[in-house]
């Protein structure tokens, strides 16, 4: 889809261009039990337009809950905001947030429906954020759509049209969520570790696909990864979390030349601890290079 | 006598009007993985509205469209009770099947009403064509009732709105995901079952001459029973296929249920016989796959 970013809905910049503000926000789960824990600790956050944003930190550090509440799958505690073109959505229904929201889930099932076709899935995603009624789905000029969506990804699905998605293989239902969370143009897309379940070549295939398609469309991103190096690879802006917290925030100046032990030092100083965490470490291998 | 004479038209006529029956639970079960069991209340419900309103004038059709009306509230009040206060689809079908005992009888004033002296539609539409009221007859006007519906719902499927209700039963938290209500689609599906199944009790009360409060017993096993049969006998693809597929395997399982019957089986065995036949073509898979020592996952609680 050869659209700009002028005829986009909701892609309205306010002055200070940002995208989405979080403020304040807080998520509990489990409150006023033994299993209390708080995921998200008062988190202040401007996504400014056409930010790529890296998210590192480790294992229920907060990310995927981040990610959750920006997508409106349950809402902030009391008085957390979430602000898009100076209204506060923060209360707004899952389904309220998909005009805003594109995402892709870290399980190449959840972002699409197996028993159904690429075409079906597609025309779904084509109707994010409006309202669906008693249009025909599958129309000839949707089809036409759908190949020129599906042609640049280069894994021949635009001739599979009919094909059940479940029949997919992961790394082609994670290329087809990719496309389903952006071809209608939302303006914030959200990564969650959406490499992370595949083997290193569909992963590199993947994380391609991902780049063309955020500098293409000048998507403003937010990826969370578990790997350092293409958290520094990848955007022009990294954020750690820890313990529900935005421990280290860098711009695009600031992350030039930085490595990743600059960031293990990064995170000991900000966090007060050691970096134990042997998964970052160990998927520290990037997968951009591995052949 | 041949013991079989007449079992073809008569399986015809009762697999085309326990295929509305087939149709509805075939929406919530498989289109919308909602198991309803609503289905139980809402088909002598459509009995019950048709016969009370009939026996006091009102006019057949009329009366027929009503029962159709009253399903559907029952299928919104059961998807009301899973989307609006959360209580698991299973027991939300539960309740409101308990409830709607009490409902039909409130609504009958008694257990059985008589419709054999009154005009019903089958009737009303036999004079349209100037002919009379046969078997022959029903099976032709049942059988336009099943197209007009299969064609509806033909359709609608392949609508915007018809694809997030197919996406909702098969992946919830990507609909919402892509911006589709899934509330939204869960209350059109489950109350258009439920529609479908009271529209069935109504032309069955009908044609059979009276509304009983017991017709319904078992009915969720039986629109079962036939989704099961017809996806296993004609192992459909494509939306078409499946609505036809699930209207043949009701018709498949009523000339079933015929020949059993005419063999001796006690029309009070039906229920159990049917009973059995749905455990057995549930277990099947599971036991193939054993057979091929697969593993399986233990069976869903909830
Ligand atoms: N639905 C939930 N119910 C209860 N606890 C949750 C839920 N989701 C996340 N948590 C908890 O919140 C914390 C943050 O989880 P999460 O955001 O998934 O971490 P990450 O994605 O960074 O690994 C963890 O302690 C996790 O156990
Ligand atoms: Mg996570």
């Amino acid at each position: 889809m050869g659209t700009t970013g002028s005829q986009n809905v909701g892609r309205i910049p306010i002055d200070d261009n940002s995208i989405l503000r979080l403020q304040e926000v807080t998520k509990v789960f489990c409150p006023g039990t033994i299993d209390e824990v708080k995921a998200l600790d008062n988190i202040n956050l401007d996504i400014i337009a056409e930010d790529f944003i890296t998210v590192i930190g480790s294992n229920g550090a907060g990310k995927t809950t981040l990610l959750n509440i920006i997508a409106g799958v349950y809402p902030p505690e009391r008085g957390g905001k979430l602000i898009v073109n100076g209204r506060d959505i923060a209360n707004l229904s899952e389904h309220g947030h998909a005009r805003y929201v594109g995402r892709v889930y870290q399980d190449p099932r959840t972002g699409t429906a197996a028993k159904m076709t690429i075409a079906e899935n597609l025309s779904l995603a084509i109707m994010r954020g409006q309202k669906r009624g008693v249009g025909t789905a599958i129309t000839k000029q949707r089809k036409e759509l759908f190949r020129t969506v599906l042609v640049p990804l280069g894994l021949g699905l635009e001739d599979r049209l009919t094909a059940l998605v479940g029949t997919l293989s992961g790394g082609q239902r994670q290329a087809l969520s990719l496309v389903m969370a952006t071809m209608s143009k939302p303006s914030l897309l959200l990564l969650d570790e959406h490499t992370a379940t595949l083997d290193p070549k569909t992963a590199r295939i993947v994380l391609e696909l991902t780049q063309m398609v955020v500098s293409r469309e000048k998507m403003t991103t937010v990826m969370v990864t578990h790997n350092m190096e293409l958290a520094l690879r990848f955007g022009n802006r990294l954020l750690m979390m820890h313990k529900g917290k935005i421990i280290v925030d860098l711009n695009h100046q600031q992350r030039i030349n930085l490595t990743v032990s600059d960031l293990v030092d990064a995170f000991e100083k900000a966090s007060g601890e050691q970096f134990v965490d042997d998964s970052v470490l160990l998927s520290s291998v990037d997968p951009m290079t591995r052949k | 006598m041949d013991i079989f004479s007449n079992l073809f038209p008569i399986s015809l006529y009762e697999g085309l009007a326990y295929g509305l029956v087939a149709i509805g639970v075939y929406i919530t079960f498989r289109v919308l993985s909602f198991p309803d069991l609503t289905v139980d209340g809402s088909f002598p419900l459509g009995g019950a509205v048709v016969s009370v309103l009939i026996i006091n004038g009102v006019d057949p059709w009329v009366g027929t469209f009503t029962a159709f009306l009253a399903g559907m509230c029952a299928g919104l009040v059961t998807s009301l009770l899973n989307t609006a206060l959360r209580i698991n689809a299973l027991l939300a079908g539960i309740l409101m099947m308990v409830g709607l005992y009490s409902v039909n009888l409130m609504i009958m004033g008694r257990a059985n009403i008589p419709l054999l002296r009154e005009v019903t539609v089958f009737d009303e539409a036999a004079g349209l064509f100037g002919t009379d009221t046969s078997t022959t007859f029903s099976i032709i006007f049942m059988a336009a009732l099943i197209i007009i519906v299969l064609a509806i719902l033909n359709w609608l499927l392949r609508t915007d709105i018809g694809l997030a209700l197919r996406a909702t039963g098969d992946n919830e938290q990507m609909v919402r995901g892509l911006g589709g209500n899934t509330n939204l689609t869960t209350i059109l599906g489950v109350s258009m079952s439920n529609g479908l199944v009271a529209l069935a009790g109504a032309m069955i009360a009908q044609n059979q001459g009276f509304a009983d409060i017991g017709m319904g017993i078992g009915m969720i096993v039986m629109g079962l029973a036939s989704v099961i049969i017809g996806e296993g006998i004609f192992r459909p693809r494509g939306i078409t296929g499946i609505l036809l597929a699930v209207v043949g395997g009701a018709f498949a399982y009523r000339l079933f249920l015929g020949i059993a019957l005419r063999l001796g089986l006690p029309p009070t065995d039906l229920k159990l016989v049917t009973a059995v036949l749905v455990v057995v073509v549930l277990a099947i898979p599971y036991i193939r796959k054993r057979l091929r020592h697969e593993w399986v996952p233990p069976a869903a609680r909830m």
